[in-house]
């Protein structure tokens, strides 16, 4: 068996009395794309925070290419591992174009340091912001900064990318896109994780979901194993149906409005 | 008909001119300011109760790196009034001009919020209870050094207590710093005032001449002091300036783009220290350079830490050597106290900025 580009391993973490998450592993493997799903609070934004090294977990370890992440100087960790967080503000109006060549800042001094410029590009491209290049990022719109956020995490060119809801703030469309974006770099061989609330999205675009809830993984494995109707009804406190696409037999997840209307008349 | 041939407009100006790139801004507004702070210091050299004609200050100084151009100042005390009083004072204001400028520039990009400065969030005032504690009780310590060195340490001590009691949740709002600044500020004035009350006439005369700020009684010893002190912090700042960058993106960004933002932030509050104390030691509370420059200067080249600094070096300087050449001259025989004329200005001024930053979308939210 491979090596994992990442591996949990029994993470609990503790606030005070409440436990966030209770010894949850995790391995993402090179060219894997892996989606984290869970009603809120489940602790998918927390565990994401364990793996990128910026929470230290009560118990359990965190290893990035078999070595345990806080090993690594935060040099050698952002050229392996990019994320993407939920808040994108800038304290200075930074121009777009700017904000997305900051991701390179890890491969300053290196010989990746000639490839700024056409990955910054390349980024910009793929975010569908290249037009914003001179466009002071406070004026820009919710989805036009999502996406500047993700360019500049996509211009990082690391082999791990970590996104936390990187579609909370897009359109249909822009979604479509930079998820496909994430997908062709994950095909290319990086290891992916993204936090998202849609699960249509999780359905169509990963290799693997994992459903936590209260701090606990309750279901890891392909996307016909855990986007069921019973799991996902039980797990988001709501019916839930999932359906077949009639034409790509890919799945459908909805809520289930009339048992829901039906329960609330029963209660 | 060959007036009207004359007065029809070039066909040039049916093409759309060339649009200005930031770096054209950028390299213009570079060289405009190195040419009026060379020209305004010239000016003010020149200018006071005896006056030297901008030629002959000119030749004096090639004069002094063995250039014999240009005529040497005519009056019998000129040559000595020049380089005793005049330079020091020229020189000490560009110092301190750059060095607030420029701690006000990191402080910014420290606290991810534009109000922070060292005056208004009372790193300034700290700095001057320190010193003028190293005078009240006579301390010597360190020599020339000591006033200096206590400053350091006050403003260090106070960039401390503002970051911790500030912060909150990994940012800093706008409201909890001014309200620190506040605090600190009244804390500081006591403590101030303690010390006027403990000294004798002479260390209150001190005192009192700091509150207000002025580079009056510059000498080049006192230069000497600065100018180190200055040139680490100036150095610093240039160095970490593409830190500070990513620092605007907010603290788990920058960790991820690998900067080591806790040990950053405190190598760029040690930074802050040592400019403050380069300002302060001498010269007391010359309050909202920091403010107004870095403001003025973002709005023509953009927040790049990489412009910002070096541009911010040189407004400073321009603005403080303007400033204390007014000091000195608005009034006949009277050296009215620099810091409440940089209050006086900048106040209003900043108010002004205020407004605009929050209208525009520009501004902090």
């Amino acid at each position: 068996m491979r090596r994992p580009a990442l591996r949990a391993r029994g993470v609990s973490v503790r606030i005070g009395a409440a436990t966030l998450l209770d010894s949850v592993s995790l391995d993402v493997h090179a060219g894997e794309l892996v989606a984290l799903v869970g009603p809120n609070g489940a602790g998918k934004s927390t565990l994401l925070s364990v793996l990128t090294g910026d929470l230290t977990p009560f118990s359990g370890t965190v290893d990035v290419h078999g070595r345990p992440v806080t090993e690594w100087t935060l040099g050698e960790l952002a050229r392996e591992r990019a994320v993407l967080t939920q808040e994108h503000r800038v304290a200075f109006p930074f121009p777009v174009g700017d904000v997305v060549r900051m991701g390179r800042n890890p491969w300053r001094g290196t010989p990746a340091e000639d490839l700024d410029d056409l990955e910054v590009a390349a980024a910009m491209h793929d975010c569908e912001v290249t037009h914003l290049a001179q466009r002071r990022l406070p004026t820009c719109s919710g989805g036009e900064k999502a996406r500047t956020a993700l360019a500049r995490v996509l211009a990082q060119r690391t082999g791990i990318l970590l996104l936390d809801e990187p579609t909370a703030a897009l359109d249909l469309g822009h979604s479509e896109t930079v998820l496909a974006r994430v997908r062709a770099r994950v095909d290319a061989g990086a290891a992916g994780v993204i936090v998202v609330h849609d699960l249509n999205l999780a359905a169509a675009w990963a290799d693997r979901v994992v459903l936590l809830d209260r701090g606990q993984t309750v279901a890891d494995g392909g996307i016909d194993e855990v986007l069921t109707s019973d799991l996902l009804s039980r797990v988001y406190e709501h019916p839930v149906e999932v359906l077949r696409h009639p034409v790509t037999g890919g799945l459908l997840v909805l809520p289930d409005r009339i048992t829901a209307a039906r329960q609330r008349l029963e209660v | 008909m060959t007036q009207t041939h004359l007065q029809a407009p070039p066909a040039r100006t049916s093409r759309p001119t060339p649009p200005v790139t930031p770096e054209r801004r950028t390299v213009a507004l570079f060289v405009a300011l190195s040419m009026a702070l060379v020209v305004a210091s010239i000016v003010a050299a020149g200018s006071g109760q005896l006056p030297v004609p901008f030629v002959e200050v000119v030749g004096s100084v090639l004069h002094r790196f063995g250039i014999d151009l240009g005529p040497l100042p005519s009056h019998p005390r000129g040559e000595a009034t020049l380089w005793s009083i005049r330079f020091p004072r020229v020189g000490m204001a560009i110092l301190v001009g750059a060095s607030l400028a420029v701690a006000g520039a990191l402080m910014q990009g420290v606290f991810g919020n534009p109000l922070a400065e060292p005056s208004v969030v009372g790193v300034s005032a700290g700095a001057a209870v320190a010193a003028a504690a190293a005078i009240v009780f006579g301390l010597t310590f360190a020599g020339a050094w000591t006033v200096a060195a206590c400053a350091f340490i006050g403003g260090l001590v106070t960039t401390f207590v503002v970051y911790a009691l500030s912060r909150a949740d990994g940012r800093t709002e706008v409201v909890t710093l001014v309200l620190t600044g506040i605090a600190v500020n009244a804390v500081a004035g006591a403590l101030l005032a303690l010390l006027l009350f403990l000294g004798d006439t002479q260390a209150r005369e001190q005192i009192v001449f700091w509150q207000l700020g002025s580079l009056n009684g510059s000498r080049g010893a006192y230069l000497l002091v600065v100018a180190p002190l200055a040139a680490a912090g100036l150095v610093a700042a240039i160095a970490f300036s593409r830190r500070l960058d990513l620092l605007a993106l907010g603290d788990r960004p920058a960790r991820h783009l690998g900067l080591h933002v806790e040990r950053f932030r405190m190598l760029t509050i040690v930074a802050v220290a040592l400019l403050t104390a380069a300002a302060v030691s001498f010269c007391g509370i010359v309050a909202f350079v920091g403010l107004i420059v870095p403001h003025l200067v973002r709005m023509v080249t953009g927040p790049g830490h990489r412009v910002l600094i070096p541009a911010c070096m040189l407004a400073g300087a321009l603005l403080l050597v303007c400033a204390d050449l007014v000091a000195r001259t608005a009034v006949a025989y009277a050296d009215l106290p620099l810091g409440m004329l940089t209050s006086l200005v900048g106040g209003p001024l900043f108010f002004w900025l205020l407004r605009r930053a929050r209208r525009t979308a520009g501004g902090w939210a």
